[in-house]
């Protein structure tokens, strides 16, 4: 059950509601390597989390544990109140937990309305049979989750693009498809992985937009990378800040802007 | 003129999910239907059916198959000749074991004792991708061949080491052994064709489809979304293995009569149907059916005008077609990896501009 | 000691021989894997080829004399000359680095980029493309290919171990020598991978072709290499196979020995294509000699593979792969 006790409203009127996933001293190796040390941090109901830190911090791997990619080694995470045993990638998607990747991860061979409705198959239940017959239930469950792919469409604005094979489309269009695909899921936490990396500033600001719209409409838990401080500052409720695997911040924007170790991290500091 | 989807607009979701979306595809579906069920078996011969259309319908059948697993899911098998084998003998066995049934179920039992072999070969793609699964597939290749050829028990014993067909019949129709009619044959493997044709059609354009694409297209994402990749890679092992399945026992009992597994069964059938996906269209039913109509009628048609025409011997034609059959996969997978398929698609885009291009 | 394990130890001698001999032919895929990343399915149809080239030469036979006969009614077949096995190789040598230009310059260069299986499949059309031109161009009938190498019982292995077991060995004097050979050629391969300029520079193209290129190596040019010495290997199991039992289509299959051996090496090393070959080798003979009778025999057909299967599925990356790490 979710602690909803600590609940708060936010200046611009949002409910941010109970912890909603804990990462409790996770550390992940690969072989000798550190990727992340010993972090805990917190996510909490309808806020937007940002994950930030120079390159090599460790922010992916730490998006592939919250996604089941990578099993840590240490720590536990906590998922609705409880423990999340070691799972597969797709069971954790099950669970509800959707994302967008780094290096847009797209299905190149299908088209735009194709791969929105993968990001739906968690909510498909028609089998084998069903599906070869098609009259019926399969076509019944298609049109029904169709209608909800449309309203993702429209509300991503990408309706003149729906059967157009993905492969053909700019970066900017592909990075809101991949949005419009991990949204289909309706998640409990969507995860973006640098959703403005390599966009110029119109771009970030649309982005920036449905980001904002999709945790406003929707009331979606947004956990997001981003390399961009000004956008991280204006998006996120809260900031955790890595460098070389640990924590050295945590707070709200303005917190983590005044937080020395911060400073040094970003603007580099003489060691002597 | 006539190819147009101007004011052909749909209002609901289903209309836009249909088949042949745009009329002029439709009403030629339907022609095409009428003449293969209504008209063609009035016209054919003992000739035509056997050097043509049998093998055209049996090949499409596992064209289709085997451009799920390989098109549709992105999992290469070289196996295919060993899996026809496998719905040969099931059948075989079968028809010899059960007289009493029906020779319909037979087939379809066959297809699914291939799709359960098929999937136990289909195990190791969780561990292990592209050409190494590729290579893999092999084994199941020698290995079911080898099975069939060595095990007495397959083959009911006979001294010959060959399994023949014997005569069964379908609503007093004989459809099986040398009594039966051209027609008879024709018109029962053209339903298993349409009826598998559609529940391809069917798998693919729905959900299962877009989870075989998804792991094709990119696996590591696919898991990631919520794609349970066991059972993507196991589902598209298994109706791909009924499909092949049904195709080898059709080619035995209704096409050839009379097998020797290491013959016909071989590593080139395998290559045979793969060159059928390649040249028709990976990813595409349509290109199933273009590759294997493509594939039937080469030979054919070499034999016709090289042997029969210019009066070459025949071993000439033979090495001719090996060579133009590899040229031809060579030419399609720089010039066009999509196939037959993809060059009738160009062709209907550019008929539904014409004729004002600009 | 009983029968059984000297009888078995003929046959692990006589598997190790083989061995060698899939090795120098995995060594071919090896070769042109490592540096342009494709997997040539077609390796075994150019080790027919070469062999038929070969005999064609030697014999002085026209080149595709059945299509002309059959096209303008002539009755052609022979230039009438013998040539010397020496010339004979050097001259069937410039055709696979012909070939090897034409494979380069017709196909994979328009294929740079492409997915390693779309290769492997474009491999297999060259396959058929080169078995049916092979064929065109020389005739499909058996040729008896002699070079002059020594066949026949080796008489000092069977008499010596006749004095240790009282039961002589049967090793035949051509599986010696062509053992020789194919460690002679894989250890000079190895020299050449490792010491020559231009060893060097195919090794480059193998980790890197960006950086390959952006340090001046021509791509093109160490790929025609590659393939004239994948020609030239498999040239030697051609003559190798030829000699022992006629040169025909079966020659060809010998690729498909190759293929596991590889999956059981990993497809980049050469070590591991050594030691994969000897593996196979000896596994197949004596799987064949303690277990073929007990289920009917000609287990050779599928034991290669049933292994290299199983063993992948317990340990993906061959013997010698490092461990992969996928990524997002």
């Amino acid at each position: 059950m979710l602690d909803t006790s600590d609940s708060y409203v936010t200046e611009d009127g949002r409910t941010i509601g109970g912890v909603v996933m804990e990462m409790k001293n996770i550390t992940l190796r690969f072989g000798g390597v550190v990727a992340i040390k010993d972090i805990s941090f917190d996510i909490r109901e309808g806020e937007i989390r940002a994950i930030i830190g120079p390159n090599g911090a460790g922010k992916s791997s730490m998006l592939n544990v919250i996604s089941g990619f990578y099993n840590p080694q240490e720590g536990d995470v906590y998922y609705k109140g409880a423990l999340r045993p070691p799972m597969k990638p797709y069971q954790v998607a099950q669970q509800g937990i959707a994302r967008t990747f780094q290096n847009i991860a797209l299905f190149e061979g299908m088209t735009v309305l194709d791969n929105i409705m993968t990001g739906r198959l968690n909510h498909m239940k028609a089998g084998l049979f069903a599906q070869a017959i098609w009259k019926g239930k399969a076509e019944a469950e298609e049109v029904a989750n169709r209608e909800v792919v449309e309203k993702i469409i429209d509300f991503l604005e990408i309706q003149s693009i729906r059967k157009t094979p993905v492969g053909r489309l700019p970066y900017g269009l592909k990075k809101r498809v991949e949005l419009a695909r991990a949204l289909a899921a309706e998640p409990s936490i969507l995860l973006l992985d640098e959703p403005m990396a390599g966009m110029n500033v119109e771009e970030k600001e649309d982005m920036s937009r449905f980001i904002l719209d999709v945790n406003d409409e929707f009331g979606t838990t947004i956990a997001l990378i981003e390399h961009d401080m000004g956008v991280v500052m204006d998006l996120s409720d809260r900031v955790v800040v890595m460098d070389y695997g640990k924590k050295i911040g945590d707070g709200t924007p303005d917190e983590v802007r005044s937080n020395q170790a911060v400073i040094d991290a970003y603007l580099g500091v003489s060691h002597d | 003129m006539f190819y147009r989807e101007a004011g052909d607009f749909k209002t609901t979701y289903k209309d836009d999910n249909q088949t042949f979306p745009i009329k002029f595809d439709r009403y030629r579906y339907y022609a095409v239907m009428f003449a293969a069920f209504a008209v063609i078996p009035f016209l054919i011969n003992d000739y035509w059916v056997n050097a043509i259309f049998l093998p055209f319908l049996i090949y499409a059948i596992a064209a289709i198959g085997l451009n799920i697993l390989v098109g549709y899911c992105g999992q290469v098998s070289l196996g295919t000749g060993g899996f026809m084998a496998v719905g040969a003998y099931a059948c075989y066995k079968l028809m010899t074991g059960f007289p009493e049934i029906n020779l319909f179920f037979h087939i379809i039992i066959s297809g699914g004792i291939t799709a359960f072999v098929c999937v136990l070969f289909g195990l190791p793609s969780l561990r292990i991708k592209g050409f190494y699964l590729a290579v893999a597939t092999l084994a199941a290749q020698f290995f079911l061949v080898w099975l069939f050829n060595r095990v007495p028990w397959f083959y009911n014993y006979s001294a010959s080491g060959q399994i023949n067909s014997p005569e069964r019949s379908l609503f007093d129709i004989t459809i099986t052994g040398p009594n039966a009619d051209a027609w008879a044959k024709y018109l029962f493997c053209l339903v298993f064709l349409t009826v598998l044709a559609l529940i391809a059609r069917n798998l693919t354009r729905g959900t299962i489809g877009r989870t075989w694409m998804a792991i094709r297209d990119m696996d590591i994402a696919a898991e990631i979304i919520g794609v349970n990749p066991l059972k993507a890679k196991i589902s598209a092992f298994a109706v791909s293995g009924f499909f092949v399945g049904v195709s080898g026992a059709l080619f035995f009992s209704v096409y050839l009569g009379a097998v020797e597994v290491g013959e016909v069964f071989g590593i080139n059938k395998s290559f045979l149907v793969l060159f059928m996906i390649i040249i028709g269209g990976l990813g595409s039913i349509f290109g199933s059916f273009a590759g294997a109509a493509f594939l039937v009628l080469l030979p054919v048609l070499l034999k016709n005008v090289l042997v029969g025409g210019l009066g070459w011997p025949t071993d000439l034609a033979a090495h001719l077609e090996f060579l133009i059959i590899g040229a031809l996969i060579v030419i399609f997978l720089i010039a066009e990896p999509h196939g037959l398929a993809q060059l009738w698609r160009v062709a209907k885009e550019k008929l539904r501009l014409w004729p004002f291009p600009h | 000691m009983s029968d059984t394990f000297i009888f078995g130890m003929e046959v692990f001698l006589n598997g190790l021989m083989a061995g060698v001999l899939y090795a120098l032919v995995a060594l071919g895929f090896v070769l042109i894997y490592k540096a342009s990343g494709i997997f040539n399915y077609a390796q075994g149809v150019m080790a027919l080829f070469a062999a038929m080239t070969l005999v064609g030469i030697m014999e002085g036979r026209v080149p595709f004399s059945h299509l002309i006969n059959a096209i303008f009614g002539t009755h052609i077949h022979h230039f009438g000359w013998h040539l010397p096995a020496v010339f004979g190789i050097l001259f069937t040598v410039a055709v696979m680095a012909g070939f090897a230009w034409c494979v380069q310059k017709f196909i994979f260069r328009h294929l740079v980029g492409q997915e390693p299986i779309i290769l492997f499949m474009a491999t297999i059309g060259l396959a058929y493309f080169l078995e049916g031109f092979g064929d065109l161009m020389w005739g499909s009938d058996i040729k008896k290919l002699d070079v002059g190498l020594p066949q026949g019982i080796n008489l000092l292995i069977d008499e010596t171990t006749f004095g240790w077991f009282g039961y002589g060995f049967f090793i035949d004097n051509l599986d010696l020598v062509a053992t020789v050979i194919a460690a002679l050629l894989v250890i000079s391969l190895i020299i050449f991978a490792q010491y020559t300029k231009q060893g060097r520079a195919m090794r480059a193209v193998a980790d890197d072709h960006q950086a390959a290129l952006s340090v001046g190596i021509s791509l093109n040019f160490i790929w025609v290499m590659v393939w004239t010495l994948a020609g030239f290997v498999a040239l030697v199991a051609g003559i190798m196979w030829g000699t022992k039992s006629g040169v025909q289509f079966s020659l060809s299959l010998i690729a498909l020995k190759a293929l596991p051996v590889l999956m059981l090496g990993g497809f980049t090393s050469i070590p591991g294509a050594i030691v994969g070959g000897l593996i196979i080798g000896v596994g197949e003979k004596m799987f064949e000699f303690l277990v073929g009778p007990l289920v009917g025999g000609a287990t050779e057909n599928w034991f290669a593979y049933v292994l290299a299967l199983l063993f992948l599925v317990f340990r993906p990356q061959g013997l010698f792969g490092e461990k992969i790490i996928e990524r997002v």
